[in-house]
Order: C-alpha cells, then structure tokens, then sequence
C-alpha cells in the first residue's frame, strides 16, 4: 500500500474513521495479495531473494497490476522459512527459494495448480490451506492478529487493520478511571514473566497526583531462548505505540520510551519508523486527534545487560547509569524514572491493551482459565520439529504446544524436558506433559510461566549440564550488588561443575538445596530471588541424573566431557584422519591398521569422531 | 593527554573526534545523555578511546569515575579496538541445547583466539552472546549484523573465509 497517497495528520476521530473508510474501499486493500514473511528469521533464511523473485517474475508475467506483494512480521513457523502464503486460496508454501518462484507464478498463479513439493507435510500427507495446518489450526492468535497479515513499516495497514480505533475511543469517549477499569475487568496480568495484574499497576499511578508521570515498555527480552517481544516489534510495531499512548492516557503521563535491547537492530529500526509515522498521522504527538491529548514517545537502546530488564534496573539504565537494581520500596508507580511515577510494562502486555479495548474487558476475560486470561504467546524451540512463534490460550496443556502444534520431537530421539521460563524457570519432565500452562499450574511444578520461552530438549540433554548452563549464565549476568547472588551463584556453580566432572560427592546435594535457600531469600531482585531455580528444578524433577554423575561417575548423555571415553571401534580402516586432527596426539595406529586412542592423553575435544568418515569412532 | 589508539578501520582519527564532540553536544540537553553518547561513540570507532571518553566527560559533565563504570558494566562497550568482523556465537538455551559449545571450540580453532580476542590481523574478534532471539533457527552466530543459522562445527571454516574474501573485495574496490 502506497501510504503517501493517504498521508495526512488526522485532526480528529472523525478523520480516522474516514481514513479506515476510504483505506478499505481503495484498489491495494482489495488486491489480491502474496504474503512473504519479512520476520527475522525468514530474512535470515533469505526471503528477501525470494520477494526479489516474485517482484520480477511477477512483472513477466504482467501480474504486477493484479497482484501485491505484502511483506510481513513473523507468520510463526519460523524453521521452515521462507514462507510465503498465497492471499486468493490461502496456501502455505515453505522453505520457499528464489527459485522456485517462478514454477509458483507459472504453475499456481497463473495455471491453477497448487505446487506440491513447496507444501509442508503433515503425516506423509500434503495440507495445502494454512488454516488447515495443525501449526496454525490449533493456535489462537489475538495479540499476533497482525503478525503475518500487514506490512510492519506502513501505517496504513494497521489502520485498515483497525488500528488506532481503540486509542480514539479512549480519548474521545472515556475517562482515565474508566480505561484502568476497563483493564482491570479484562484481568490482563503483566506479560513480563511476574504476572503482576495490569489494571493494578496503572491504578497506583494513575492516582498519584504528580504532574510527571512515565511510561516504559520493557523491550530487553533478555531470557535466552525467547523471541516474542521481538517478533511484535517487527511485525506490529503499531500495536506497542497505540497500547502505550493509551496507556499514557489512562495515568495521566505524557512522556514514554520504549527500551530495546541491543541485539535486536531490525527490531530498533521497524519501530522507529512506525513512531515517525505514528507521528507524521498525529497519532501520537501534540493533541493527538484534535483532543488535547499529549504524548512523546522515544527508543532507548539497551547495551547488553541482562539485569536491565528487571524494572528498577531499566529504570537506572534510562537514567544513564549503570543498571543496578535499587531496593523496593518505593515502587516506580510511586517513584519510577527521575523519581516520578512510572509505569513499567512488557511489549506483549502493551500489545493486549487495544484488543481489550476494542471488544471489552469482559469479552477479554471469556479467554483463559479463571485465575489467567487471554492469550499467551510462547517462542518454541529447541528439539522441536516447527519451532517458532506461537500464541494459545493461557491455560493450555504443554503437550499441545509440543506435539499438536510444534509436530512433535525433532530427532529421532524422546521429548525429555521444557524448560520454560528461562535462567528463573523450571523444566517439565514427560510425567507433566499435561500440565496447563497458566502461572499457578506452573509453580506448582517448581518452574514459571515467565515471559515466553520455551525450549523442548530431547533425550541428549544432560539436566545436570542444563542446570549448569543457567548458573552460568546468572554468574555472567548479576550484577554484583549483592553478595548472596554473586558469591552464593558462584558457589552453586562451582559444586555443578564438580559433579559434572565426577567429583562431585552425595552431600553435594544438600549444600546446593542448601545454597539455593540462601540465595532465593538474601537476594535484592529477581535476578538472585529466582537464579537457583534451575538447579532446584532439576534436581527434583532428574534427581536420579545427578545421582548417577556423583555416584557412578557417568553421564547418560555423553554431554559432560570428563565423563565421556572416545573409542575407535574394529571398524577402522586405518585411514588416518582422525590421527592428523587429534590436536594432543591421542591417536596412535599404522596406516591401514585399527586405531587406538589414549585415553590418558585425549582431552575430549571430539574433533576424532566428527573427522572419521566411516563411522567407527564413538563416546559414552 | 593520552594518546588514541589507531581504529581499525584505518579512518582519521580527528575527523571522527570531531564528528564525536558534535554528537555529545546534539545529546547534551536531554536527560540520561551518556549511554546514548556512548552507543555512538561505540559504533563510530568500533571501541570507546580514551580521548573520547575525556571529551564525553567534560562535555556531559560527567565525572571520570561514571564514565568508566558505565562503560564497564555494559557488555556492549568495548575499551579496546575489535575486529572488523564481530562473531558472536549464541551461548541461549535454545542454541546451547543443540550444540553451540563445538562450534564456539571449531571458532576459537580456526582463529586461533579466545573468547574476548582478536585475530592479529585484526579482521575478527570472537565473543559470545546470549540469544539472538532466532532460537527457531538455532544454533546461531552472529558476523557483525549477519545472521548465520543452523550452523554446523563443519561450515565455520567457510563462513570464516566469506568474510576475508569480502574484506579483499572491498579493498580492491577502494582501489
Ligand atoms: C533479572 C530480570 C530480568 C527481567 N527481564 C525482563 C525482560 O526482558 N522483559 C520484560 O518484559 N520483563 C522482564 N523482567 C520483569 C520486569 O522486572 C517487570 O516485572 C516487567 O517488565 C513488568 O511488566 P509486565 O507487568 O507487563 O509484565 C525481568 C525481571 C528480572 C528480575
Ligand atoms: S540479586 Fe543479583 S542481580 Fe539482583 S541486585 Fe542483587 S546482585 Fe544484582
Ligand atoms: S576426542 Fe579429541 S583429543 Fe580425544 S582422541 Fe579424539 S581428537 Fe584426540
Ligand atoms: S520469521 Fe518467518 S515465520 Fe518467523
Ligand atoms: S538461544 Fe540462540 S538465538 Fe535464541
């Protein structure tokens, strides 16, 4: 959609809905549409080759007047991208290249036929229509409704989406008790991992009487193995400003940033160009819509420190200090950014706010369990065959999730763990497979909801090597301040590894559960209060694995190296290659005859068995 | 005054400190001015020299002690030159999961550095990030702002080797 055309500041609701009129009477909204998926990870596997493609094959074929070429946020199945689905019969095509657009345009297009070998099998079985996939018939997309279907870099689209309604309808007939009332009814708890209750939140600070007031949305995604604040961001920017503003509104603040982390640049870049278009239309700005209404809106970007995220920390980074969380009391609704009262939310959360304004906290509530409502998107990943983007109501069974929606394990191996809820989580073992994803459900089971990730591990996963990997990772992170988290993590580390490598000893258990109590109730934030998480969970849910490597001194799945023997077995042909890789010179044998590896000498480093061609070097 | 260490790009030192001192005082009215001074200042240099870390402090008005300790707790400011090339190797759970230790151990040998170094041809520095947030394509390395996917021990040799044809490349053209 060629949204010059359509540019102008809107003065009032009036000339919004105007707009929204004309946008979907005009000649691009009718069009029949190719959706190519723009998202991160497509552009990664190259699908801006494959729109290259389709701009020309599309203009050889003098298609280019009929049909348009929409380019989207994340559609979701991420792992089989490109994907590109086409508008008129709704097929999936995936792992789409540049050439093979030309048989689509030929083939589909053109002659009718669907292309069989771009289609993604389901059960030895070919589905065509995306709505009949099992990755997308099972979801239910609320806060992705955009992701997929419009052009994230063009206003327009979000517009004819219906987007900005609900920021007219809050200035133009509401009050700011009546929004946070809305809010509060819909039960919408905070995306960011606490589930604290939303309507609350800006309750506190709506009340207070300063004429300061901020709004912050937390875009620092920090949880490895997470990606959905990412894919909002570059798929539906428009969502996060039109939740902020109302926001904003509802406090009575106008003033927001939004911080981003670092690593996200495409992410920086789609939502600046929706702010300055935000702007250009009047959307946000001075008198916004003609009602008197104020709102700034900034990036700031983050530079590559976890702790950020939590929400004193953001607030201290924002300040241009080094981002140490501060003790709470006072809470940012009272004493936030320059000690003003600030609002802190999740993108995800923000990107709730015009959906249950626009149909009502009531109607908002139907989804969900009792105690959670709406919707939840989670990022899949790990051993999982569709990794991706997903987004179910909260309360749905994990097994879903993995197998219904994600099609199962991805090797050839069985589903072992989830761990969900990142470096403050837990792992869910097969026995809980059924477990509703809901925040209570969840702790119960010793792991969190937190914000969304969530990665399935198969069984060459050590839970031992698992609960080594976060301590390290909360080693790297914390930022010091308090001695409980930095030295009391470092501890528990230090015991880990020792198991790792079979020295660990029976009475290393208890001092880690030991530790972990230490370090939960001394710690000043999340970072510490939840860092022996990890190890807590694995150690109630894979005991017995911890067991074996202080007892037995094994690891089942050969992933800690100095459990692990290589052996080079009868099968040796006498080739040489692992002999000239060995960088210790481990490998002994004359050409021609069976290889034989010192033991003593081998420092694990696999290089052997990744070399040797004829399979016959192996570890356990 | 301290001497600036020669940038790897090989661009004027003076022309980029004065590009520097006009961007501080672009910041200077607006609230929490240093990280996004010195965001810029990063990726201006490729590193934060010392001169600039003088002039940030005097222009901002900022005392020395801040200047280094916020630099310091961000991992993204370096105080020493990198490499042209940045690879950065996701250490996230999902890529953790499915084998990104070997290809950090296939890196560090092919380069022949550690975690945190750069190649003495000053071409690559090798670091480790956690996610990329492309866990769906895991495991991940990043080349600057590259996305490599699905990557195997077995093609970093190749991805190595794209980026020094490149940097010849661009030499030839310059020429
Ligand atoms: C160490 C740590 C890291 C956090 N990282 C994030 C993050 O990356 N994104 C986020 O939205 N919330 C994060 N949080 C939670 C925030 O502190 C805060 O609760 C949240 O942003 C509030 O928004 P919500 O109510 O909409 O969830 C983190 C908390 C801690 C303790
Ligand atoms: S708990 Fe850890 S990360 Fe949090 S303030 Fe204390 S030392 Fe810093
Ligand atoms: S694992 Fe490494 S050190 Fe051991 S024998 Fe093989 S190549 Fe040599
Ligand atoms: S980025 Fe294309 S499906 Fe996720
Ligand atoms: S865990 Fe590597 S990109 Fe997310």
């Amino acid at each position: 959609m060629d949204i010059n055309k359509y540019m102008h500041v809107l003065k009032n609701a009036g000339d919004l809905t105007t707009l929204y009129d004309t946008l979907l009477k005009s000649k691009e909204y009718n069009s029949e549409k190719i959706y190519i998926c723009a998202g991160g990870g497509c552009i990664a596997s190259g699908s801006m080759k494959v729109k290259e493609a389709f701009v020309s094959q599309l203009a050889n074929a003098k298609l280019d007047g009929t049909l348009e070429i929409m380019e989207t946020g994340c559609l979701g199945p991420c792992a089989i991208g490109p994907v590109v689905v086409i508008g008129k019969d709704d097929t999936f095509y995936q792992k789409v290249r540049a050439q093979d657009v030309k048989e689509i345009v030929e083939q589909h297009l053109i002659g009718g036929k669907i292309v069989d070998n771009l289609l993604h099998p389901v059960d030895e079985q070919k589905v065509s229509k995306k709505s009949e996939l099992p990755f997308f018939k099972n979801q239910d997309k609320q806060v992705l409704r955009n992701c997929g279907k419009i052009n994230p870099t063009k206003i327009a689209d979000y517009i004819a989406c219906g987007g900005y309604k609900a920021l007219s309808k809050v200035l133009t007939s509401m009050s700011s008790e009546q929004v946070v009332q809305e809010v509060t009814v819909s039960g919408l708890r905070g995306r960011g991992g606490a589930g604290f209750p939303t309507g609350t939140k800006w309750n506190f600070a709506r009340k207070s009487q300063d004429t300061e007031k901020y709004i912050l949305c937390n875009a620092d995604e920090g949880d490895p193995g997470a990606f959905m604040d990412r894919s909002i961001l570059e798929g539906d920017p428009h969502s996060i400003i039109e939740g902020m503003a109302i926001g904003a509104f509802a406090i009575g603040s106008s003033t927001g940033y939004v911080y981003v982390r670092a690593e996200y640049p495409l992410a920086i870049e789609r939502l600046q160009i929706a702010i300055d278009q935000a702007l250009e239309f009047g959307l946000i700005g001075k008198d916004i819509l003609g009602t008197g209404f104020n709102f700034d809106l900034e990036i700031r970007k983050g530079s590559g420190a976890f702790v950020c995220g939590e929400e004193t920390a953001l607030i201290t980074s924002i300040e241009g200090n080094r981002g140490e969380p501060r003790p709470r009391p006072p809470f940012p609704a009272e004493k936030g950014l320059w000690n003003k009262p600030t609002v802190l939310n999740n993108v995800e959360t923000f990107s709730n706010i015009p959906l249950l304004i626009n149909n009502g906290g009531a109607q908002f509530a139907e989804i969900g369990t009792e105690k959670s409502k709406g919707t939840k998107i989670f990022a899949l990943a790990g051993t999982v065959k569709i990794s991706g983007l997903v987004e179910v109501p909260v309360g749905t069974p994990l097994r879903k999730l993995v197998y219904d929606i994600g099609g199962g394990i991805s090797t050839n191996k069985k589903y072992k763990a989830a761990q969900i809820g990142g470096p403050s989580g837990g792992c869910i073992p097969e026995e809980h497979l059924d477990v509703p994803l809901d925040y209570e459900s969840l702790n119960i089971l010793g792991a969190i909801m937190g914000s969304g990730g969530l990665i399935v591990m198969d069984e060459s996963s050590c839970m031992v090597d698992v609960a080594r990997f976060f301590l390290e990772f909360v080693q790297d992170e914390s930022c010091g301040k308090c001695v409980p988290c930095r030295e009391g993590t470092a501890r528990m580390k230090q015991i880990v590894d020792r198991i790792c490598e079979g020295k660990g000893e029976m009475k290393d258990i208890d001092e880690l559960e030991k530790l972990a109590s230490t370090v939960t109730n001394a710690s000043l934030c999340g970072l510490g209060q939840t860092a022996p998480n990890p190890v807590l969970s694995t150690l109630r849910h894979f005991r017995e694995e911890y067991i074996e490597h202080i007892r037995d001194k094994k690891c089942r799945t050969a992933v800690c190296k100095e459990l692990i023997v290589f052996e080079i077995l009868d099968l040796c042909n006498g080739c040489q290659a692992c002999k000239k890789v060995c960088p210790v010179e481990a490998i002994h044998g004359e050409k021609k005859q069976a290889h034989i590896i010192n033991t003593e000498l081998c420092i694990r480093c696999g290089l052997c068995l990744s070399t040797c061609k004829f399979d016959a070097i192996v570890k356990y | 005054m301290a001497k600036v260490e020669k940038c790897s790009c090989g661009n004027d030192d003076d022309g980029l400190l004065e590009r520097l001192e006009e961007i501080i005082i672009s910041f200077k009215e607006k609230p929490g001015a240093l990280i996004p001074v010195l965001q810029a200042t990063q990726s201006l240099f490729g590193f934060i020299p010392q001169e600039a870390i003088l002039k940030i402090s005097e222009i901002l008005n900022e005392p020395l002690s801040k200047v280094y300790g916020v630099i310091t707790f961000y991992s993204f400011f370096s105080l020493k030159p990198r490499g042209k090339y940045l690879i950065r190797v996701c250490l996230g759970t999902a890529c953790y999961v499915q084998g990104a230790n070997e290809i950090l151990t296939a890196l560090k040998q092919q380069l022949s550095i550690e975690i945190g170094e750069t190649s003495p041809d000053k071409l690559f520095t090798l670091d480790v990030g956690r996610c990329f947030g492309a866990c769906g394509l895991a495991p991940i390395i990043m080349v600057n702002d590259d996305v490599h996917q699905w990557v195997k021990p077995s093609d970093v040799k190749k991805i190595i080797s794209t980026y020094k044809k490149q940097k010849e490349k661009n030499k030839e053209e310059a020429i």
